[in-house]
């Protein structure tokens, strides 16, 4: 005999993804989960925005690694607060662990939470956290082909940003055809090129973060 | 890692929509996910046998339906499956991408019970 489920695996995941946002519009936080491969410069990034911004938004950071407080040590040096999740072997972080690290924040003091999730572009986009807005961190040496490699990374994005710009001549990335992949993905998401090293294109990404965030 | 947490997850509804019918047995859980989840089902069922040791599921076998991704070009409305590793391009109008109607799929579309081993019964 069978009987009828027809029940989401990850429904447990999504409700309290939904407790985690009320949380965050109860105390007009806006939450942005920023996914990438290792190494494409999420936390460059995050540090480059918390330079952006010194003044004109109050930052807080959720960093997730499997292992380390480096890179929350790097956030904290910046002056701004940070909760470093660790996620042991986890391949991504969940709405139990937004949970747990929003309780450690003075949501009330801040304006933008940036949320670093686990270096990995498969698991992560399955797991609502309760954020407002997701990015994508794409780097020009990992290759234009990821959109077409990874294509569920490239579903339901806010912004892209394609970091490492400065180092486009010496790697053979093709920008048309990064561009022609994600726009089979998605007609409309803004791509943001920037070089965290150089400073590149920050502002726009900064403008349009202040933006999507009301503060503008 | 993935495959824990979405085993634990799979464990925790089966438990409870059995003890909601009285159900003291799970033969066979009947799960759906879509290709493009990108959730690899191989190792679930090795998961699934040692999270459930002790619990009414154990030895349960897990039957995973693959639901293909399919896309609905934005240009001419033609539903394709997009092929693996290829651009999301319509084989009719050449048309770049479009909407997904299905292959993000991820639940738990039933449970089997053995023959007369319902709540009803005992």
């Amino acid at each position: 005999m069978e009987i009828k489920v027809e029940e989401k695996i990850l429904s447990a995941n999504d409700r309290l993804a939904l407790e985690n946002r009320a949380r965050l519009d109860a105390a007009r936080v806006t939450a942005v989960n920023i996914m990438a491969s290792p190494g494409a410069g999420k936390t460059s990034l995050i540090l480059r925005t918390i330079e952006a911004l010194r003044g004109r938004a109050r930052l807080a950071v959720i960093e997730g690694d499997l292992a380390s407080t480096v890179d929350a040590d790097k956030i904290k040096a910046a002056g701004v607060p940070a909760v470093q999740i660790n996620t042991g072997g986890g391949c991504h972080l969940d709405a139990v662990m937004i949970a747990d690290a929003l309780r450690q924040l003075a949501l009330d003091d801040v304006d933008i939470l940036l949320i670093e999730n686990v270096g990995n572009l498969v698991c992560p986009t399955n797991f609502a956290l309760g954020e407002h807005k997701r990015v994508l961190v794409a780097s020009v040496p990992e290759g234009h082909d990821k959109p077409i490699k990874y294509p569920s990374s490239f579903v339901d994005l806010d912004a892209i940003v394609l970091n490492k710009m400065d180092l486009a001549p010496y790697v053979d990335f093709d920008l048309a055809a990064f561009e022609r992949a994600v726009r089979a993905i998605d007609a409309d998401v803004p791509i943001f090129h920037i070089s965290c090293r150089t400073g590149e294109g920050l502002e726009a990404w900064v403008a349009w973060l202040m933006q999507q965030s009301g503060l503008s | 890692m993935h495959e824990l947490p979405v085993t634990e997850s799979i464990l925790e509804i089966v438990q409870r929509h059995a003890a909601a019918a009285g159900v003291t047995r799970v033969v066979r859980i009947r799960l759906v996910v879509g290709e493009l989840t990108g959730f690899v089902p191989d190792s679930i069922q090795f998961y699934f046998d040692a999270l459930s040791e002790g619990t009414i599921a154990e030895g349960a076998l897990l039957e995973i339906e693959r639901q293909p991704g399919r896309i609905r070009c934005r240009a001419c409305g033609r539903i394709y499956e997009p092929l693996d590793g290829q651009i999301w391009i319509c084989p009719d109008c050449g048309g770049l991408g479009g909407e997904i109607v299905a292959g993000k799929e991820m639940y738990i579309e039933s449970i089997e019970i053995t023959e007369g081993d319902h709540g009803d019964q005992s």
